[in-house]
């Protein structure tokens, strides 16, 4: 059997979605820039594909929803186009943002340091979430931006982002979200969350990879990192990713339609493994299931590695993820860990399962089997776990 | 960069089938008791190296025959990532059989080349390496306590960076002998820093108590003292021993301005005149211009662009270096 619980690295592309592009490769491949007719078939799916993103996020249809080809670039674009409008252009040299952002934006902010933008990095809690008034004490006449994801990648944490927009909107600051986790986990609406920006990526809710979004309120319009044609009205130039549009359309549409089925079944699903994993001795979760996205799961197993457990998990078929060190290329910590469980050896002995509405009851029945043999396996072998309690406890 | 490193791969495709298999299927993993080892007449030893917290943790048990100091039986147990467990094992099984002294011997590289499928192919990824040191660290934990001595003393030299075992000795060594001035190339020479990284720089996977970017600014300083100090020293001997090209900048104004004082100025004086060196510059293709102004009698003179300039200038080259030109402005 495999299984698939790493839905928050990517996702399946919906066989319904995948469908709706076909056409667009073999049929309809003409550039929507063209004025032949070759071009121009391509424009009510194009159109249809934009009614379907607007509608999914509670979009203006003054605001702009620009296509890109991932969120990485959105967030590139947010925050760099902010620097050259605000920072180097205008007169304020603040960005404020959270230790726990995805490497996109953590990166892109380390790169305007080099620049010589002040850039905070809030801390968060033992639940891995911002404290908001930490957030408004970091404001200043300065800061020309806020960057806080919506939910987190790695503990699915919801960020209090109504909240957040507020505080922003208040201080008269602008706001960027990395929606990139929440769409078709929660409900995303622009307008109730008060954002200026948000940045999404078609591969994390069953659309293809390669195409995401920059969502920008009507008036909020930022410089261009892409030019070289009209396309995008001039915001980002490249010629369109037809299918990938009519994809990414597709899926937004079927996200939405599915958040009943995520708020109901995959979150079912999600209970049932996590509470039978928090069965086991020497486990936690990070974050209460009611504050988390409803297909993720954060545990740690104490004295397995990580990377060790993955490895048994892999054997058996299941594809999970893990935030250890040991597991990355660099041997760096994750941030993220090191930020909420320090104290827990969390950077060490993170689990993170993520489910999706593809996910059966017979592959968590199947998970569950799996990590329980695993853990009675690995902790066997473990110097810090099974026969000497008393020294993992006294984290000699 | 280049087309195999722009996609990347999975650290796991560059484990060793032995890696693989001995994380599967541990052959030494367990522990001794106080009872089996008795059974075998021998003397019991656990040791511990790492915490959980650190990510690796492992535990040696060793079964020693006190008479001679042979290791029976040697068994681990580990909280690692599966390249841990594999060297731990390694690590075991390349205890077995041998005496204490023998044991100390065992170093991580060891570990890792016993687990290789192919002797000239790598059983773990470079960033791996690091989890074999861990392997060889709990042997000398186990010695020192069968000893009853400190772990430290099996150590006589500094290591700097643990993964290729490469003492600071060495790596200022190399530094020195092939003039090295970037940490790549201390990589490139010993492989310290080739592995985990941590002895590069502060803030790696671990902290450490020497870095290879202290070790080439320190010894890149005393290069520099070294390299002053002798030529301080060629300065009271026989003028002409030390290469002009190899001087610092004032040590090859003080020259010229000796030359000067000593076989022309005097000259110039005779006639009214005198000159004043204004500045003195390496020029990238190799020669080495002083500017001189004219002073007195001199300036004006229709030969201080000519027959006097030569002069000056043969001089200089004649008692110093043929890279000299002399220009007046």
């Amino acid at each position: 059997m495999r299984v698939y619980l790493d839905n928050n690295a990517t996702t399946i592309v919906d066989p319904i979605v995948f469908e709706e592009m076909v056409p667009y490769f073999c049929q309809m491949y003409g550039n929507p820039n063209s004025l032949h007719e070759f071009g121009s078939e391509t424009h009510p799916a194009l159109r249809c594909a934009m009614d379907k993103l607007y509608a999914g996020v509670n979009a203006d249809d003054n605001d702009d929803i620009v296509i890109t080809s991932c969120a990485t670039e959105s967030i590139n674009w947010v925050l760099k186009g902010i620097y050259f409008d605000f920072i180097r252009n205008g007169d304020k040299n603040h960005i404020i943002t959270s230790e726990v952002e995805h490497p996109a934006v953590i990166a892109t902010c380390k790169f305007l340091e080099t620049l010589g933008v002040d850039v905070t990095y809030l801390p968060v809690n033992n639940d891995g979430v911002i404290e908001l008034d930490t957030l408004e004490q970091s404001i200043t006449d300065e800061t020309a931006l806020v960057s806080i994801m919506w939910a987190n990648n790695e503990t699915g944490m919801v960020f209090p982002i109504e909240e957040i927009g507020q505080i922003c909107k208040k201080h008269d600051v602008l706001f960027h979200t990395d929606a990139t986790q929440a769409i078709g986990k929660v409900p995303v609406d622009v307008k109730k969350a008060g954002v200026d920006y948000m940045s999404f990526s078609a591969h994390k809710f069953h659309g293809p990879k390669g195409v995401g979004g920059l969502y920008i309120k009507e008036g909020k319009v930022i410089t261009s990192l892409l030019h070289g044609g009209e396309h995008m009205g001039g915001l980002r130039s490249g010629t369109l990713n037809v299918a990938g549009i009519v994809g990414m359309g597709k899926a937004m549409e079927l996200a939405v339609e599915n958040l009943d089925f995520e708020k109901s079944n995959v979150k079912r699903l999600r209970n049932k493994l996590e509470d039978e994993l928090l069965k086991l001795s020497g486990t936690f979760v990070v974050g209460t299931k009611e504050q988390r996205t409803p297909n993720t799961i954060l545990i740690s197993v104490k004295g397995i590695e990580g990377e060790a457990m993955l490895w048994d998990l892999n054997k058996a078929g299941i594809a999970a993820s893990t935030g250890s060190a040991c597991a990355s290329e660099t041997l760096e910590s994750n941030p993220v860990m090191e930020a909420i469980g320090a104290e827990a050896d969390l950077a060490h002995t993170a689990l993170r399962l993520s489910l999706s509405r593809f996910t059966t009851d017979e592959e968590i029945d199947y998970t569950i089997e799996t990590i329980q043999n695993a853990v009675l396996r690995l902790r066997a072998i473990s110097s810090t776990y099974a026969y000497a309690p008393d020294w993992h406890e006294s984290k000699l | 960069m280049g087309k195999n490193t722009l996609i990347g791969g999975s650290i796991w495709e560059e484990y060793s089938q032995k890696v693989q298999d001995l994380m599967n299927h541990p052959q030494n993993m367990g522990e001794i008791t106080e009872e089996q080892a008795k059974e075998m007449g021998t003397k019991l030893i656990v040791a511990d190296f790492g915490a959980e917290s650190c990510g690796d943790a492992v535990r040696l048990y060793w079964a020693v025959d006190e008479d001679t100091n042979i290791i029976k039986e040697a068994k681990f147990k580990s909280f690692g990532c599966g390249t841990a467990i594999a060297s731990s094992d390694t690590m075991a099984e390349l205890c077995r059989g041998k005496t204490v002294d023998e044991a100390v011997k065992i170093t991580n590289i060891d570990v890792e080349h016993a687990m290789r499928d192919n002797p000239d192919i790598p059983a773990v990824p470079p960033q791996k390496m690091h989890c074999s040191v861990m392997a060889y660290d709990v042997i000398k934990e186990a010695a020192a306590s069968y000893k009853g001595v400190d772990a430290a003393s099996f150590e006589d030299q500094i290591i700097v960076c643990e993964c290729a075992r490469v003492s600071l000795g060495t790596i200022k060594e190399v530094i020195k002998l092939n003039d090295l001035k970037t940490v790549e190339e201390i990589t490139n020479y010993t492989k310290a820093g080739a592995f985990c990284k941590s002895c590069i720089k502060p803030g790696g996977h671990e902290d450490r108590d020497y870095y290879l970017v202290d070790i080439l600014k320190e010894t890149r300083e005393e290069m520099e003292h070294d390299k002053l100090s002798s030529l301080a020293d060629a300065k009271t001997s026989e003028a002409g021993e030390f290469a002009f090209v190899d001087l610092t900048m004032v040590q090859k104004l003080k020259k010229v301005e000796a030359v000067i004082d000593e076989n022309i100025r005097e000259m110039l004086m005779m006639d009214g005149g005198n000159l004043e060196i204004i500045d003195i510059r390496d020029t990238d293709d190799g020669f080495t211009d002083v500017y001189i102004r004219y002073l007195g009698a001199c300036s004006g003179c229709a030969s201080s662009s000519t027959g006097t300039l030569y002069a000056i200038e043969a001089v200089l080259k004649e008692k110093l270096s043929d890279a000299i030109r002399v220009l007046p402005i």
